[in-house]
């Protein structure tokens, strides 16, 4: 224990400076405006906030669907001890990507314009419905955390009983959200770089957010079970990993494939910025998916861990160079993100894990501890009949 | 009948009164350093820029099928009847799509502006609609800038390409760019030599994204569909395997009971 202290006050000093930096950022940004506070032009108009914060963002929160699917909908029953942590992730998530829309937008303010001014030919419009339906859905999937700490089993009762046509809408809503992404893209083929560039962009941002909505899950278990002292979910992560490299093998065969039909990889051959980051984003991907498929790896946590964090930075290599790398190669000037931009993007990411760690000390979280007394003796002997049977 | 701008750039001397002219309808500033820039800003919404003895203008295409106003969440772009592709600010929100996805690169913003808007050449739409021509055709003194019907305009550059071939490449810059635009261009030379872009698809480009957008309804109505059944599916085996003793007792399973 005599350990531990030095290295969190070590973390708190951190926090305390990024958030100080993003504070001076903020002001920077709301008191003079964008021009002042990002690299962002004519020519280039979307930067780090947007290739960060909302297209790595939404992805990294994909793990809330897939999990509120798999237990819900497909019954399979033994993954709910890791529900309710995918959906807290996701909420945040979910809600952090607004906070860096509203420091995005031009006029922030006028977030809300798409409920009533409607144009249904625009991405962007799916977009926005998408976030404003799906943080609703997400809240109700939350609910039922804040409804057990405040003790509201009557109001617990009725969600209960919505609950499920909520999560169907959720999973719609992530599948709508999660390729529009992508189909953002598919109207600029002059100007993205064809080795990203594709009409499968909104196939191909679903799948690879449904990989990383699973490493996700697997990368927040293990660091909660860390920070708390929590036993971990060994044999459920197992099978998370399991899955997570049938993802990763599927979403790489279609990536190549669609390169290679539309004559693509062919670009591999110049030795550009674009090509080395290609390779580096396709290494990402592949590296933890053959180490998956060996169970030596998957038994191992540490192991697992290390996939998932591999995979993690495949799919933010991969969303930063559809947004930033290759659409720069188009516009004709060079965009490195401004201190503030960074700063304020640090911030967002700083306070997401400050809310949900208070979040995981304060509420049901995780599994041992998820629901009410005479609940919890029935999940006892759950946790007992999964580790028996797997 | 739309109107359009013809723009000859065989004709042009580079002399910038319509960089004048459009700066004084917008009420920018104008000098000789702002002259100087060749480059589209939130305060220069046409430029002439120069390409040794050649010139080319650049401003907003007034595409037939506008990019800008398909991504626009709001609909602060629009296509009128008339021709000019206009900007309602009170609807935009600034998320800078139309930017982005611009195939000519033409929106600008005012980045240093506390409440920004997006700017762009509007080809004079309240002028056009009192029926007159736009700033940038009544100021320039050679012709090489001139407004009228898009039909009438098409007509106008085929016959100066049949009357004089030498003088001409043989092709009208707009007539199927992106599925055509409302600024026309003719050139001596071949039009990436002024710079313009020539590697646009022929097709206008909000069909590739209306493509997957007109899909959401039915990916609503299966998906929902789908799940439902499957989550039938899936709860009846557990309650099937229940009566008949297979089933291991999870939480939740019991849960519709209490």
């Amino acid at each position: 224990m005599s350990l531990r202290l030095p290295k969190l006050t070590f973390w708190r000093a951190v926090f305390v400076l990024v958030m100080a930096a993003g504070a001076y950022a903020t002001y920077i940004r709301f008191y003079y405006g964008l021009g002042a506070s990002t690299n962002l032009t004519d020519e280039f108009p979307w930067g780090l906030w947007i290739g960060f914060d909302v297209l790595c963002g939404v992805g990294l929160a994909a793990g809330g669907f897939t999990l509120a699917a798999t237990v819900h909908v497909f019954n399979i029953k033994k993954y709910e001890p890791i529900v309710r942590p995918a959906i807290l992730t996701a909420f945040l998530g979910y809600l952090l990507v607004v906070v860096a829309l509203m420091f995005d937008l031009g006029r922030p303010w006028r977030i809300w314009h798409p409920l009533i001014m409607w144009n249904p030919h625009s991405v962007m419009f799916e977009v926005g419905w998408c976030v404003m339906l799906y943080t609703t859905v997400l809240a109700l999937e939350f609910s039922p955390m804040l409804l057990e700490r405040f003790r509201m089993y009557r109001t617990l009762a009725v969600l209960k009983r919505i609950m499920l046509p909520v999560v169907i809408a959720g999973v719609i809503l992530s599948t709508l959200h999660q390729s529009s992404l992508g189909s953002l893209y598919l109207i600029v083929p002059t100007k993205l770089h064809p080795l990203w560039y594709s009409p499968l962009l909104p196939v191909l941002f679903f799948v690879s957010a449904v990989a990383v909505g699973l490493a996700m899950t697997i990368f927040e278990s293990w660091h909660s079970s860390k920070a708390f002292g929590r036993k971990l979910e060994t044999p459920l992560l197992m099978g998370l990993g399991r899955v997570l490299a049938v993802a990763l093998a599927f979403y790489s065969t279609m990536r190549l494939w669609d390169l290679a039909r539309r004559g693509s990889l062919a670009h591999l051959r110049n030795s550009s910025m674009e090509t080395w980051l290609f390779t580096l984003e396709m290494c990402l991907f592949l590296l933890p998916m053959l180490l998956l498929f060996r169970e030596r790896v998957r038994r191992n946590p540490a192991g697992l861990y290390t996939c998932a964090v591999l995979a993690i930075f495949g799919f933010l290599a991969n969303r930063l160079n559809v947004s930033l790398a290759g659409m720069e190669a188009g516009s004709g000037v060079r965009y490195i993100p401004k201190w503030t931009e960074i700063a304020v993007t640090l911030s967002i990411v700083a306070a997401g894990f400050a809310i949900f760690r208070f979040a995981a000390q304060h509420l049901a979280v995780f599994g041992e501890e998820a629901h009410a007394p005479e609940e919890r003796q029935m999940w006892q002997a759950a946790d007992v009949a999964v580790a028996k049977g797997d | 009948m739309s109107k359009a701008i013809l723009y000859d750039s065989t004709l042009c001397v580079g002399c910038r009164a319509c960089e004048g002219a459009c700066a004084e309808k917008w009420g920018n500033p104008y000098d000789d350093n702002i002259a100087k820039q060749e480059k589209l800003s939130a305060a220069k919404l046409t430029a002439v820029r120069t390409f040794g003895e050649r010139y080319s203008r650049r401003l907003c295409m007034h595409c037939q099928e506008p990019t800008c106003a398909s991504v626009c969440p709001v609909g602060a772009l629009r296509k009128t009847e008339l021709g000019p592709v206009v900007y309602e600010e009170d609807r935009c929100m600034g998320c800078r799509y139309c930017m982005a996805a611009c195939p000519f690169q033409v929106p600008a913003y005012e980045w240093h502006s506390r409440l920004p808007k997006v700017k762009k050449c509007d080809m004079c739409f309240e002028r056009q609609q009192k029926g007159l021509p736009t700033a940038c055709s009544e100021a320039c003194p050679t012709g090489a800038t001139i407004t009228g019907d898009r039909e009438a305009l098409i007509a106008e550059a085929r016959k100066r390409i049949a009357e004089k071939p030498s003088e001409y490449h043989n092709r009208i810059y707009g007539l199927k760019d992106v599925g055509g635009t409302s600024v026309l261009f003719l050139s001596a030379v071949p039009f990436e030599q002024i710079g313009l872009k020539t590697n646009l698809p022929q097709e206008s480009l909000p069909q590739l994204t209306w493509n997957v957008l007109s899909k959401v309804p039915d990916v609503v109505v299966m998906g929902s569909a789908l799940l439902w059944g499957i989550h039938w599916l899936c709860h009846r085996k557990a309650e099937v395997e229940e009566i008949e003793g297979a089933y291991r007792p999870f939480p939740f399973g019991k849960e519709k009971e209490r």
